[in-house]
């Protein structure tokens, strides 16, 4: 008997499914970050951690019968939660869905004395991933980022989250002002040194709306890199980490083998994820409609309607080749590609590939299609050729 | 009818900004021609254009009646005529069309070299020409120096100049007095054959085509049936009327008076500027000497930016020359630039307006390309095809020779910037004609191949001199010359957009500075893409834009999906403003800039 081909309606299984929180507070907002988030001074665990289960049970409603792979609790700054709310928002999501048995349950957390002080009472709430904002092994630079800890401050914390969790990931933020190749590859190597297994290296990106952003304008932010440079800032991240055996298995991140984020990989890979929480962004396939949902990005807008008991997030099916064009973008940022099989049955023929073979953008294992080093590098642009035929 | 010697018909000689519109204002309001409230600046300027630029495109005519100190009362016909070398023969013709001129010169900047041409035309006409020092009561106005000027360049009696100052009125009624006293009556007789030239002719959206003329012999009545001699067109006469500047309606018009008339004439085209008008039964022996069909001399192509424009250009290029004879256009198809047309002019400053007109009236936005002169084409067969396109040269092994337009420049300049000017001269293959002074300004006289004139010429005399040259040319005929076809190859693909006739020794510096044009001008690629100059198969020049080596989103996680493909999506719709060149995608933007004249 014939193998059925797999139908679209469960396309969402190729990434897994996970959940995604958002928590939406800082104490002060950094002038390079254009997530959602809000300071203030007085909130009401209690009455958030009630809100995020409702809604966590809303969406479990409508879309039962998962196995959760993956909780994130992002924002914002979510190390500012007690490890209450913390628990009752992992309570509630075990209280949902089955859970996979290597549940991986990520924090995000500022690398300060203060939130140090709470890792415990995470590991307790369930927490066994963290990922701190370290940004800077440069004191000037941290200033410079706007970040309020210094290097020693984040050193401390580090080891305080590597003597809780087995599994601890920091972020830096690269070519930044002034910033030479050689200078890097310093602050690099030093990063690699107390590495555990999972590092996240973005290059500084001036998002519109941002402080940064009407500096640049004004004529500030001077010493930026160029293309040129940024490029060889990024190609040296990529051999010194290769060389600790940290490949990139995404465009801005690395991980020893094994180690590699459960949770973001649902995102690359397109799966299914419930976005809780202020401005949270979800894709949930339902009733074989793959749908973009999103939720109302004023804290208090949100926090009203999911006591009210009301559906918050607005939801909007997806057309297959807006589903598509997700998967391939999203897809060839892994080391490991996207499968043409699943962009064709999705109904997508991408445009121009032998071309982009023949320049050495794109490499071709049977359907298994990725990017080389170099088209990595320009991957928006190789995407807007793949994509040119598409309406 | 007015008796002749009760009329008197002028024109105003003047460089731009020298005053001659304020002066026709001050004329036109002291004597009483349009009620006050009606007065407004530049009254006989129409156009917007004209009014913006301080030029004067099209011929304007008003009529004037003036009570003079001898107690009678006069009939003054002012002809304003365009003041630019484009329209050189449109000016011939309203010169041909009055007895005298007043030379109105600026008292603190002396003579220009626009000046110069017209007041030349206006000599070559017979005119008695009465010198006018404008702008008297400015601190700079230095009368005796501009008289000795006027004396010593343009050879006039300068000694009983009329010292003026148009804007406050100042001398107005003795510029009046001398139009009455020094200026000749027109001659003509009343009882020969209807006799009349043609000076001008418009679009009046109501009338229809209305055409200026000036009436030497003859009578011409309404109703009357009158015959254009060159074209041989009959038409009856359905109004007749004078221009105070607006229509008065008139029965008759007689010799030495100027008028308008409308006879059913569809397209301005239909008219020819010099033609002689006559009645079609009676007619006069001979027509009017000096008659000229207007040939376009500059030629450029014009392309929508936005390809869903073109019919709308079709249109409105349609309309404009319905009402320009003088303007050509055919359909063009270009890879780069995709349907457009190649126009001509009669020079740039008629391509300048002819363009502003269609992008501010018609609402749409053009890319012109590189102006480009006629070629004669002298073919090994003996015969001579005259080449308005580069892209369109025949074969190299059917030509015997190429030849080029030439003109003779009249630059006058402060003395501190000759060198410069000179170097500039003979830098675009000038050949020096005359050199001389007028007090500390130097008359610069020069033979330069039109190419070079078109090119960016006008923009590098303004920024060597500081805007203090004034220039002025007229064609003076062809000349064979070693003139080669350069292309422009865009990763190996021809642009013929960007084609160009060139000299063969200026080729290399012009093809290098295309070519380093072009390099900031292109984005960068995925892949190197190689621009080059060459001439027939030969790179005489080439630069290498880099492969695009950055252009990733750092981060890229749940939250920005939707954003991030919306960003996609909005690129790709950026590129639909991309040509294609093979795999090269080049914004329109570049060929804006690559073509634009100012180097």
């Amino acid at each position: 008997m014939p193998v059925a081909a797999p139908e679209p309606v469960d396309d969402w299984r190729h990434g897994g499914f996970g959940v995604y929180l958002h928590w939406p507070f800082c104490q002060a907002k950094c002038p390079y970050c254009d997530f959602n988030s809000h300071v203030t001074a007085q909130i009401d665990q209690k009455r958030w951690a009630d809100a995020y289960r409702r809604d966590i049970a809303r969406v479990a409603a409508l879309v039962p019968d998962r196995i959760v792979r993956s909780i994130f609790i992002g924002g914002g700054t979510p190390s500012l939660m007690q490890p209450d709310t913390v628990a009752a928002v992992v309570d509630a999501v075990r209280g949902g869905w089955p859970t996979a048995n290597d549940l991986e349950v990520t924090l995000e957390a500022n690398p300060t004395s203060v939130e140090a002080g709470r890792f415990r009472g995470y590991r307790d709430a369930g927490v066994n991933r963290v990922s701190m904002g370290i940004q800077a092994l440069d004191d000037h630079a941290l200033r410079r980022l706007g970040r309020m800890h210094s290097v020693a401050e984040a050193r401390a914390a580090f080891d305080v989250a590597r003597a809780h969790f087995e599994r601890v990931s920091f972020d830096l933020i690269y070519a930044r002002q002034d910033q030479s190749a050689a200078e890097w590859k310093r602050e690099l190597h030093e990063a690699l040194s107390m590495a555990v297994d999972h590092l996240s290296l973005y290059q500084l990106t001036i998002e519109d709306g941002t402080p940064f952003a009407a500096r640049l304008a004004a004529g500030g932010l001077r010493g930026l890199p160029d293309q040129d440079l940024s490029a060889d800032l990024y190609e040296v991240t990529q051999e010194v980490c290769s060389a600790a055996g940290m490949d990139a298995y995404e465009v801005s991140n690395h991980a020893r083998p094994g180690a590699m984020s459960q949770h973001n990989l649902i995102y690359w890979r397109c799966g299914d994820w419930a976005g809780v929480g202020p401005g949270a962004h979800g894709r949930l396939t339902i009733a074989g409609e793959r749908c973009a949902t999103v939720a109302p990005s004023a804290p208090g807008a949100w926090l009203a309607r999911a006591e009210a008991g009301i559906d918050v997030d607005s939801s909007e099916p997806l057309a297959r080749p807006d589903a598509a064009a997700e998967v391939l973008m999203m897809g060839l940022r892994l080391s490991e590609g996207v499968d043409l099989r699943r962009l064709r049955t999705l109904g997508l023929e991408v445009a121009g590939l032998q071309e982009l073979v023949d320049d050495g953008l794109i490499a071709l294992d049977g359907s298994r299609m990725t990017a080389s080093a170099r088209g990595r590098l320009i991957l928006n642009s190789v995407l807007r050729r793949l994509l040119s035929d598409q309406p | 009818m007015t008796e002749l010697s009760r009329i008197r018909n002028f024109s105003i000689v003047a460089h731009i900004d020298h005053g001659k519109s304020t002066l026709a204002d001050r004329l036109i309001q002291l004597t009483g021609t349009v009620a006050a409230r009606d007065m407004k600046e530049q009254m006989l300027d129409a156009m917007d254009i004209e009014r913006e630029r301080g030029i004067t495109i099209k011929a304007n005519t008003v009529r004037i009646e003036y009570p003079a100190r001898d107690g009678q009362t006069y009939i003054l016909n002012l002809i304003d005529t365009p003041g630019h070398v484009d329209f050189a023969y449109e000016v011939s013709r309203s010169m041909r069309a009055v007895e005298g001129s007043l030379l109105v010169v600026d008292a603190s900047q002396g003579v220009e070299a626009q000046t110069l041409a017209n007041v030349y035309q206006a000599i070559d006409a017979d005119h008695e020409i009465v010198p006018v020092l404008n702008k008297i009561d400015l601190p700079a106005a230095d009368p005796e120096r501009v008289k000795a000027q006027i004396e010593d360049v343009i050879g006039l009696d300068a000694s009983e100049a009329v010292e003026i100052s148009a804007k406050s009125g100042l001398g107005i009624p003795e510029v009046l007095e001398a139009i009455v006293t020094r200026l000749p009556a027109p001659k003509g007789d009343r009882d020969a054959p209807l006799k009349a030239m043609l000076v001008d002719s418009w679009y009046d959206p109501y009338l229809g085509v209305v055409v200026l003329i000036r009436v030497m012999d003859g009578i011409i009545r309404k109703g009357d049936r009158i015959k254009m001699m060159q074209t041989g067109a009959v038409h009856g006469i359905d109004k007749l009327a004078v221009l105070k500047p607006q229509m008065v309606d008139t029965p008759e018009l007689g010799p030495g008076e100027i008028g308008i008339f409308t006879g059913s004439i569809k397209q301005v085209r239909d008219t020819r500027v010099g033609d002689t008008i006559t009645h079609e039964k009676k007619s006069c022996a001979a027509p009017l000497p000096g008659f000229k069909p207007s040939v376009p001399v500059v030629f450029c192509g014009l392309f929508p930016v936005d390809a869903n424009d073109f019919e709308g250009l079709r249109d409105a290029i349609e309309k404009l020359a319905l009402n320009d004879a003088s303007f050509t256009h055919e359909m063009e198809t270009s890879a780069a630039l995709g349907f457009g047309f190649r126009c001509g002019f009669l020079g740039l400053l008629h391509l300048e307006v002819i363009r502003d007109r269609l992008e501010r009236e018609y609402d749409l936005d053009l890319i012109t390309t590189a102006p480009s002169v006629v070629y004669d084409i002298h073919m090994r067969d003996g015969t001579v095809q005259q080449l308005h396109n580069p892209a369109d040269l025949p074969d190299l092994t059917y030509v015997e020779h190429v030849e080029e337009p030439r003109i003779k420049a009249t630059i006058l300049v402060p003395d501190d910037y000759l060198g410069d000017v000179l170097k500039l001269c003979q830098d675009r293959r000038g050949e020096q004609l005359e050199l001389t002074y007028a007090g500390s300004r130097a008359m610069v006289v020069y033979d330069l191949p039109l190419n070079e004139v078109v090119f960016d010429f006008y923009d590098r005399l303004k920024s060597v001199t500081k805007g203090y040259a004034s220039f002025d040319y007229q064609m003076i005929g062809y000349r064979e010359d070693n003139l080669v076809k350069m292309q422009i190859l865009v990763n190996d693909e021809p642009v013929d957009a960007l084609s160009m006739m060139v000299h063969r020794d200026r080729a290399e510096a012009r093809g290098r500075m295309m070519c380093e044009k072009l390099k900031d001008l292109i984005p960068r690629h995925m892949f190197k893409i190689p621009v080059q100059a060459a001439i027939g198969g030969r790179v005489i020049a080439r630069e290498t834009i880099a492969a695009l080596r950055k252009d990733v989103t750092a981060k890229c996680y749940g939250g920005d999906v939707t954003r991030k493909k919306k960003l996609l999506e909005k690129q790709k719709a950026g590129k639909k403003k991309m040509r294609q060149f093979g795999k090269v995608e080049i914004p329109q933007t570049a060929f804006i800039s690559a073509l634009k004249m100012d180097g």
